[in-house]
């Protein structure tokens, strides 16, 4: 009961920040015109654009749906990849001494470079399509998942690690059983760094190079000033960002019913 | 008559490397333990009880001697020998029932078979109404009993416990130094348990070791013979504990 009224509170508080937030900025815009909307254009103008966006393609060639599929395509197709190799590879790497020795070398001289680093190489191998962005994703993510699921194996507590011997577990059983449920939330704080690693690296990838999509959206509306529309991708990529934490965080819930240990 | 000894520590020495040279922890320890002895290593503070368990669970090789348990060399840990940790080391991704049932999972007793007797023993700690709450969810007297539940439910030949109620308060730990007593009358088990609390040695004990301090090894030997359930307050008790407490060294 107290928690909720606190939870009331806490909501209230945040929805009168940004409603303040929104007020100033009219009042600095069009309320009293001290900001020209050239520079930066008024809420209401905002919300205008944001309900034309919704169905007309013009001025650079695709409604706001189009553009967020095509970016949401690129980014979980290479985020689903990096989690899926990256996590795989982290546990190995810190189970198995061998692989460690023969693989990390690699991987820490890869994982120092920003995934961003990576987009003109990708672009001349892969062109500007969906496969080179989705690389350079692909490239982001996976470095922090392998990162996040290695430093979850190796902190597997010992003292666990001897229950399992005690009851006669294999090695196989000691990594499945013990080491890998005891890194789960490690694991999955790794997929939640690769997810904002993901969205932000996209966001500049197709800034660069791409033909639709809401940075492509962003980049052509930048170069005929039409500065509202550029806010309008903004917003789209914060929410869609947070949507994304949302879910994610929804299914770590799920899978960490043991609480984060 | 020759005495049936489960557990052996013949001669047994261990020393670790350190950088600053070799460490000796423990050096010609000598114990024998009998059957379905409750048996009790007391010393100081850090005095290599520990390592004595850990070395007699297969954590950790001896440097010296030899340890058998039930005829057969020590070389690694094994399910004959039940240990209950220091911390509580239950598995925080499994519910109890998921704790207490994971030795004869791993043995790969049918499911229908191991959740009997996982049951059996989580009613035996008095633990029923919790089988499918989380570690997380649960008191440090409560966690201490799916470990002492979990250990008994693989049905070792000798449980090791390495200060298991350490890390309680005093209060709970009076408990539980109770209820382990009364949970050992209704299963008897080969019990070795490490604690450096005068009071939970005597009130536990069928005879307690009193260890040196570093390197370790056997100081003097005591047969606890008083009645159980025991008084702290008992003069016999209290002068078992004053005359075991003036041969402790003690340390800072």
């Amino acid at each position: 009961m107290k928690t909720k009224k606190k939870f009331n509170k806490y909501m209230l508080i945040s929805v009168i920040s940004i409603a303040v937030g929104i007020f100033v900025w009219w009042l600095l815009t069009a309320g009293l015109g001290l900001v020209k909307s050239n520079i930066l254009p008024s809420p209401d103008t905002i919300v205008h654009t944001f309900i034309k966006k919704l169905y007309d393609p013009n001025p650079e060639g695709g409604t706001l749906f189009v553009h967020l599929l095509a970016s949401l395509q690129v980014a979980l197709s290479g985020y689903g990849l990096g989690i899926v190799l990256g996590i795989p590879l982290g546990i190995i790497m810190a189970w198995y001494p061998r692989i460690e020795m023969t693989v990390r070398p690699v991987f820490d001289l890869v994982r120092t470079v920003p995934g961003v680093a990576w987009i003109p190489v990708m672009v001349s191998l892969a062109g500007i399509g969906l496969l080179s962005k989705a690389l350079v994703i692909f490239i982001s993510a996976m470095v922090a998942t392998v990162i996040n699921s290695y430093s979850g194996i190796k902190q597997t507590k010992e003292v666990h690690l001897w229950v399992g011997q005690t009851f006669g577990a294999s090695n196989w059983e000691l990594l499945t059983q013990i080491a890998i449920p005891s890194a789960l939330p490690m694991i999955m704080t790794g997929c939640k760094i690769a997810l904002g690693q993901a969205w932000t690296t996209l966001v500049a990838a197709e800034l660069l190079a791409s033909t639709k999509g809401i940075g492509y959206m962003i980049q052509q509306a930048r170069g005929i000033f039409r500065l509202d529309i550029v806010i309008v991708g903004m917003i789209v990529i914060g929410l869609t960002g947070a949507a994304l934490t949302g879910l994610i965080t929804l299914i770590e819930k799920a899978v960490l019913k043991g609480g984060k240990y | 008559m020759e005495q049936k000894y489960l557990i052996n520590c013949d001669h047994v020495s261990k020393a670790f490397e350190t950088p600053e040279g070799v460490f000796q922890v423990i050096e010609d320890l000598n114990i024998k333990v009998r059957e379905n002895e409750f048996l009790v290593l007391f010393g100081p503070g850090q005095c290599g009880k520990s390592t004595i368990l850990n070395t007699i669970a297969g954590f950790e090789p001896v440097t010296g001697g030899e340890i058998t348990v039930n005829g057969e060399k020590v070389t690694k840990p094994g399910p004959e020998r039940g240990v209950v940790f220091q911390t509580t080391a239950l598995f925080p991704w499994l519910k109890v029932m998921g704790n207490v049932e994971y030795g004869p999972r791993m043995r790969g007793v049918p499911k229908k078979e191991r959740r009997a007797r996982a049951q059996h023993y989580i009613e035996l700690v008095g633990l029923q109404g919790f089988e499918n709450s989380y570690p997380i969810k649960l008191s440090g007297g409560m966690k201490q009993r799916v470990g002492i539940a979990r250990a008994y439910c693989n049905e070792p030949l000798v449980m090791l416990m390495d200060e298991p109620f350490g890390h309680l308060d005093a209060q709970t730990r009076y408990l539980m130094q109770e209820e382990l007593t009364r949970i050992r009358q209704l299963e008897k088990r080969t019990v070795i348990f490490v604690t450096n609390n005068i009071e939970e040695a005597v009130y536990l004990a069928d005879r307690i070791l009193v260890l040196r301090n570093c390197p370790t090894s056997v100081k003097a030997e005591y047969e606890i013979d008083l009645p159980r359930p025991r008084s702290y307050t008992d003069p016999e008790f209290l002068r078992l504990r004053r005359e075991i407490d003036s041969v402790v060294d003690h340390t800072l």
